[in-house]
């Protein structure tokens, strides 16, 4: 199993790790719930080093992600962050990612662990089938230790370890700088919905970035914290999770993703399809979901609209901050348009669903 | 990790206690430890009848969904009405507050076959 730089220290603290896509992960050091109410409240760190980072830069490096992605990079300034996705050509999703332009010809794409290899080699093919001769595509996955530091404290825990001027750095926004003396990239973003960082540094710094911000941040209440809370962190605020909301057979346009989708930007891989399923009409769409009575949605559940089976349950968890059933679940569009009552089915039993605005957790 | 002494154990973590013909049953302290935050129970209504090693409950944390099987046979004559309102009680006293159902034991044949507590023990050392 592959592991993080951090390994060791997640188990000095007693994480309880898991298998997570081939990665040795902590789930949990003191519980999910205590860890996600810590991440709202005060602030929590992730090590998030099974993330891949790759390069893209050269000459054409811009035209060939502009190509590539369904967001439009020409909106994408140097020093600035971007959520977009790579699609095939059915408008199905490759991965979703955050693109990071460094330079008008250098590009960084952070993408999920689990896709990172098909990623690369996606981009490899994808650059063999275009002109630019120009680019230098390289996976600096190994490269990199990545932790998140998230919640409301996040910058005042930061501020003590840095002189880079945070306040400065606007939600979406990187620059590159040092905490605690080690080369960082500080990043203004994050999978929670609080204020807060992601950090990318020379792998064999990261175990030292993290001691360093958990000694910095333990009297403000940073805790550790496993993807057990990242998980029901990001769903509280309907962020998507690749594997569930989008996946191969997924659209963004059926996820909710319309606003990093942009079909009038020129060609991209993907366009096509989906403006053809826009035309016709797509036959899905999200809908957000709280259960009326106890009980918890889970990927894969069936939704349910005057006892037919119109859609499933993308994403569901007890939500710790509501302390009620949440989901995501992707239904037919007419379905999803209208107001009647839905059902999620949860074993035998099918429990009243209602529709909610999201964020789920303001 | 708490290991009672005076109960009966099962493979699948649940405790017995058993008083006269009347089984009162939850779940281990390792249990709800393997299983981490408890956030649903489902329990069996009054009156149901259940059967040794077949589903009797559900303990859902917030990443898994757990059956919980009968450890004894016969009915059901008491269930936690406050445990599907704290569910949280399986985490912090499951073999008091956390206790699921009072089973009308019509077989005390299978009691036999449970583990007492140093057997339990030793099973929790090889898992």
């Amino acid at each position: 199993m592959k592991v993080t730089p951090l390994n060791q220290i997640h188990r000095q603290l007693g994480a309880r790790m898991v298998d997570f896509g081939g990665w040795d992960m902590p789930v949990q050091y003191s519980g999910v719930i205590a860890e996600h109410l810590a991440v709202r409240s005060a602030a929590g760190l992730f090590d998030v080093s099974h993330m891949g980072e790759i390069e893209v830069s050269g000459p054409h490096a811009f035209d060939f992600l502009q190509y590539a992605m369904t967001n439009d990079v020409s909106n994408l300034e140097t020093g600035q962050v971007q959520y977009t996705a790579l699609c095939y050509e059915t408008g199905g999703v490759v991965d979703d990612l955050t693109l990071y332009r460094f330079a008008a010809d250098r590009f960084l794409l952070c993408v999920n662990a689990s896709n990172s290899d098909k990623d690369f080699a996606w981009l490899q093919d994808l650059h063999k089938k275009t002109e630019y001769s120009d680019l230098s595509l390289i996976n600096r996955s190994e490269e990199y230790a990545q932790l998140a530091l998230q919640g409301p404290v996040a910058a005042k825990i930061l501020a003590k370890l840095t002189t880079t001027d945070l306040p400065a750095i606007t939600f979406y926004h990187f620059v590159e700088g040092t905490v605690a003396g080690v080369d960082t990239i500080i990043s203004r973003t994050g999978y929670t919905g609080e204020d807060g960082f992601e950090l990318y540094c020379p792998a064999e710094d990261g175990a030292k970035l993290w001691q360093e911000l958990m000694v910095a941040g333990q009297p403000l209440g940073l805790e550790p914290i496993g993807l057990g809370a990242r998980d029901t962190l990001r769903l509280e605020k309907a962020y998507a999770l690749y594997g569930h909301e989008i996946t191969a057979d997924i659209m963004p346009l059926e996820a909710r993703l319309a606003w990093i989708t942009k079909l009038k930007k020129g060609d991209f891989v993907g366009r096509d399809a989906m403006i053809m399923a826009k035309e016709a009409g797509l036959a899905r769409k999200q809908v957000a979901l709280t259960l009326m009575t106890s009980g918890v949605p889970r990927d894969g559940y069936p939704v349910f609209c005057e006892g037919r089976e119109v859609g499933y349950v993308t994403s569901g968890t007890m939500s710790p901050s509501l302390k009620k059933g949440i989901a995501l679940a992707l239904v037919e569009t007419a379905v999803a348009n209208s107001d009647q009552l839905l059902e999620i089915g949860i074993r035998k039993r099918r429990i009243p669903a209602e529709r909610t605005a999201l964020p789920f957790v303001k | 990790m708490d290991f009672p002494e005076g109960l009966k154990y099962t493979e699948d973590h649940e405790w017995v206690l058993v008083e006269n013909d009347i089984a009162t049953i939850g779940i281990t302290d390792f249990a709800q430890d393997q299983l981490g935050d408890v956030v649903f129970v489902e329990l069996p209504e009054v009156g149901d009848t259940v059967e040794v090693g077949k589903t009797f409950g559900v303990v859902e944390s917030v990443k898994a969904v757990s059956d919980v099987y009968a450890p004894v046979s016969g009915e059901v004559v008491e269930v936690n009405e406050e445990l599907p309102d704290e569910p949280e009680a399986l985490n912090n006293s499951p073999y008091e507050a956390g206790w699921m159902a009072k089973i009308k034991l019509t077989d005390t044949a299978a009691l036999d076959g449970l583990m007492d507590v140093v057997a339990y023990q030793e099973f929790v050392a090889k898992d």
